[in-house]
């Protein structure tokens, strides 16, 4: 039996000592979306034995009767040469495995549909899937699709225990007399507004990074009293539509962030559809229901370094204990923008690349502005480093970071750690259908303030699942470490010598 | 249970994932994904009927699906404006944005009389609200039901529409304001009053055409003349005569796929757009003449970044199609029935379509300035200052740690 499994009878299976404990949270549907399919003829004679040389627990008795096949925990073609290949050694000839026709109509270029169903595994089990799925890379054919990690050959990854690999950062370098805030992983949540998705979402967010001593963001849709109990944990925004935004609210957190574009959508507003402002999202944001709402771009009273000089003064000054994050997306001169962050005082510079998530965007925007992430970590790291201020800034990076090993590479080009925001709501099963904007929003309670949808979605199911993903990330991020020779992430920053990509010589 | 109504399908799995007996599944659409060829995608052709229909941008939530870049218009991205360059709101009605052009020749210098006068008259220019006017369409179930919508649509923009003189019929007078005749050389001697009641003709470009200009200019000094140049290898020379010979306008065609032949396999029209701007500005002159790009423009972000690459406006011809449901399915080349009638539409249900979708690029073309905070659509021409191209970001960044980047494969489609 797998370790995922085992932690079904025991939490103390996969509980780290401190950490917060993995537990097996099955999909909410009846039907759970995997890479294969089982299917179980009317020849079964309930025998059993496919439940018990199954290692992967695709097989139950339910009663008297076999259960229906978990066929999402299948390995499919992978098993084919096992002894326990149920398929062969069925005595009724009663099951078949194939692909599951699904996946074509499932995921993208970048969230091909088996990063979708290994992003679910990971969130059920805190595992990594077993067999031949995905959970790496993408299929969009350049940026971290096409580039890995090359690890010392024949080398053994260190035999250290989980616990001494440090996965933690510092958020504050700037020895400014503010607060040193550091978090266990390097991963916050980025800002998701209260409408753009529902409160139990919210919620279960906060709770889960409280969980692993990091941040989530409250986006620009105001601070709800239920996150008031997480405030050590939540990030709280302040952008152009000042949505929600109070001397409490900023007060109230340890770190704010300044969002000054958003790279889903760079040099254009935000936008909230007036179906999904329903009288609780208005009140909050001080709106009228029913009304699109429309934060302006850019911020009107900053159009110099020294106007955002006097922004980040102004938080800093009525919150004297938080770190100022300043998040900006990737335009030719983000190098330069990220200095002039520096000058103005920000603690942290978050950049939003191109290809990240929205809750509503302009698909000509989401296409075309601005430059994809990775190589904006790369020009923003080294011209801080040129300016001789690197060891000063905190640099986070943002936008079309999926997988554990993304964390890793956009640590090894430059940054210091992630912001992630899709693959979480993937993990409470978004299955990026993209019409979070339309309607009562989101067809699956993720993305939707409507009382009924929002219902869809547990808070401590969500909860669990987010715990259960970044348990995953962390035992691929420590691996890596590892095989790498390292015992620290902050050893990763900007090793580049670390990876190869696939299309240079 | 009755059929279910695909085409208000969201994709959520709902029903997929909570079917008890879990029969119900979802397959793609084989008959969508035969639509249009490799360059003009399903996707594209579902996009621009969704515009046609509502003329509203497409918005959805979640990030870009589709791959990292791509050939042609996709090794691009545009520029953003942050903190230190103020964007501009225009989207929202909040701040004015401009999207008129100017056709026609601009004077080097200005002469002045020892009085101090100006000497001579400024070239005649006309303006167009937005940089698209409409070209001849290369295929189609074509009739007089889609010139009318055409051109009643071309004249309801305040724009232009190309039409060759063979398909100029009566039914075209009142609209002959908008119109511009497609003409040979061969055609402009036997078409003189027609020539002398549009404002712009244009000319199919010959081996003769350059010495000719002055004479037809002489003949037609209130008209003014576009060329038609086909662009191949020697483009850049070609275009250089021209504009030293006086045309007002050219209009450097692709094929329908945006390639251009050239020796070493197919160019991209936005390549060769880049490559024309550029010879123009070496020699000193692009300021004197407007460029037109046409061929391969399928989405409204391809209008902007032609104009990025150097072009003053666009002509647009399949998208146009598309607008009256067009499936891009090719029957009609060989002669055989279209599927959706598209010759039998209703006038003015096609130029509300045509309308619709154009209104929707407009309004994309105004995102995009409005994120690069550029306040008029002249000023976007030939800044390519303000995109960003793949091979340029792949070297400065990926090219500084990894080396050499292996050949890529061609750029055509």
């Amino acid at each position: 039996m797998n370790a995922a499994l085992q932690s079904e009878t025991g939490p103390e299976g996969t509980a780290h000592s401190g950490r917060p404990e993995v537990r097996v949270t099955p999909s909410r549907f009846r039907n759970a979306i995997g890479k294969y399919i089982v299917r179980r003829s009317k020849e079964c004679i309930a025998c059993g034995k496919c439940a018990d040389i199954c290692p992967y627990g695709v097989h139950e008795f339910a009663g008297k009767t076999m259960a229906r096949p978990k066929d999402y925990r299948c390995i499919g073609a992978a098993c084919e040469n096992n002894d326990f290949y149920c398929v062969r050694q069925c005595p009724q000839n009663a099951l078949s495995v194939r692909l599951n026709p699904i996946l074509e109509v499932l995921g993208d270029k970048r969230w091909t549909p088996e990063l979708l169903i290994s992003t679910w595994y990971m969130a059920e089990t805190g595992e990594v899937p077993p067999g031949d799925i995905e959970y790496k890379i993408g299929d969009s054919g350049g940026g971290f699709d096409r580039i890995e990690f090359c690890f010392p050959p024949g080398r053994e990854p260190d035999a250290v225990p989980d616990d001494e690999v440090s996965l933690r950062i510092p958020l504050n370098r700037r020895n400014d007399g503010r607060p040193e805030v550091e978090i266990d992983m390097p991963v916050y949540g980025g800002g998701m507004s209260y409408g753009s998705i529902s409160l139990s979402v919210m919620i279960a967010r906060a709770r889960a990074y409280q969980a692993w001593n990091s941040f989530t963001c409250t986006g620009e849709g105001g601070y709800p009293e239920e996150l008031y109990p997480y405030d050590d944990h939540v990030i709280t925004q302040v952008a152009t539509g000042l949505f929600g935004v109070r001397e409490d609210t900023i007060q109230r957190v340890r770190i704010v962030e300044f969002k000054y574009a958003q790279g889903a959508k760079p040099g254009l507003g935000g936008h909230l559809l007036g179906d999904k402002v329903t009288p609780a999202v208005a009140k909050m944001r001080e709106a009228v229901p029913g009304n699109a709402l429309f934060s302006p771009f850019p911020f009107h009273s900053v159009y110099s370094v020294e106007d955002h000089k006097k922004h980040v003064d102004w938080i800093k000054h009525i919150n004297p204990r938080a770190l100022v994050s300043v998040k900006v997306s990737t335009p030719t001169d983000v190098d330069m923008v990220a200095v002039g962050s520096y000058h103005a005082g920000a603690n942290i510079i978050h950049l939003d690349g191109s290809y990240g998530g929205t809750g509503a965007a302009p698909d000509i925007a989401k296409k075309n502005i601005a430059m994809p992430i990775e190589y904006a970590i790369v020009k923003v790291h080294n011209f801080l480093k040129e300016e001789g201020i690197r060891d000063e800034m905190t640099l986070i990076v943002s936008g079309g970071i999926r997988t554990a090993y993304d964390v890793a590479k956009a640590i090894a080009l430059g940054a210091d750690g992630v912001v992630v925001g899709t693959s979480e709501l993937v993990a409470v099963e978004c299955i990026r259908c993209a019409a979070c904007e339309s309607g009562r929003g989101c067809a699956r309670g993720i993305a939707t303030t409507d009382p009924e949808l929002s219902k869809l979605i547990d808070e401590d199911w969500a909860t669990q699942r987010l715990i259960n993903l970044f348990a995953a990330w962390r035992r691929q991020l420590i691996e890596i470490l590892r095989k790498l020779g390292m015992r620290d992430i902050r050893e990763l920053v900007g090793r580049t010598d670390c990876l190869k990509h696939f299309d240079y010589e | 249970m009755t059929d279910t109504i695909d085409s208000l399908c969201k994709n959520c799995l709902r029903c997929v994932q909570s079917c008890p007996g879990q029969v119900i599944t979802k397959v793609a659409n084989a008959e969508y994904k035969r639509l249009g060829n490799s360059y003009w995608t399903p996707d594209i052709i579902r996009r621009q009927w969704f515009q046609a229909e509502t003329g509203r941008i497409p918005v959805s939530g979640a990030g870009y699906g589709g791959p990292f870049s791509g050939p042609g218009f996709d090794d691009m991205w545009t520029d953003m404006s942050e903190i230190v360059r103020p964007t501009r709101d225009g989207i929202h009605g909040r701040e004015y944005i401009n999207t008129v052009v100017d056709l026609g020749r601009s004077l080097r210098y200005l002469r002045f009389d020892a009085a101090g006068h100006v000497v001579g008259d400024a070239p005649k220019k006309i303006e167009i609200p937005i940089p698209i006017i409409l070209k001849d369409l290369p295929l189609g179930s074509l009739s007089e039901s889609v010139f009318l919508a055409m051109a009643e649509a071309a004249q309801a923009m305040d724009t232009f529409m190309i039409a060759p003189v063979k398909e100029w019929k009566p039914y075209l007078e009142p609209y002959k304001a908008h119109l511009i005749p497609l003409l040979t050389e061969a055609e402009i001697d036997t078409h003189g009053e027609l020539i002398r009641g549009v404002r712009i003709i244009e000319i199919q470009l010959s081996d003769e055409t350059a010495a000719r200009l002055s004479r037809i200019r002489a003949a037609y000094p209130d008209v003014l003349i576009m060329v038609r140049v086909r662009l191949g290898e020697r483009s850049g020379e070609e275009v250089l005569a021209l504009t030293r010979a006086g045309a007002d306008i050219l209009h450097l065609c692709a094929d329908r796929d945006g390639n251009v032949e050239s020796g070493n396999g197919p160019r991209f029209v936005k390549d060769v757009v880049r490559s024309v701007h550029m010879r123009l500005v070496e020699a000193g002159c692009r300021n004197e003449i407007t460029l037109f790009a046409s061929g391969g423009i399928a989405m409204a972000e391809h209008v902007a970044k032609s104009i990025i690459v150097g072009a003053d406006a666009v002509a647009l011809d399949i998208p146009l199609l598309l607008a009256l449901e067009c499936r891009l399915c090719f029957r009609c080349e060989a002669g055989l029935s279209c599927p959706v009638e598209v010759e039998n539409i209703h006038p003015e249900w096609g130029k509300s379509r045509i309308l619709n979708l154009i209104a929707a690029w407009r309004n994309q073309l105004i995102e995009v300035l409005g994120a690069m905070g550029i306040r008029e659509i002249r000023r976007l021409r030939g800044e390519v200052g303000r995109a960003m191209f793949f091979d340029d970001l792949e070297r400065e960044t990926f090219g500084r740690l990894f080396g050499k980047r292996k050949k890529r494969e061609s750029v055509g489609n």
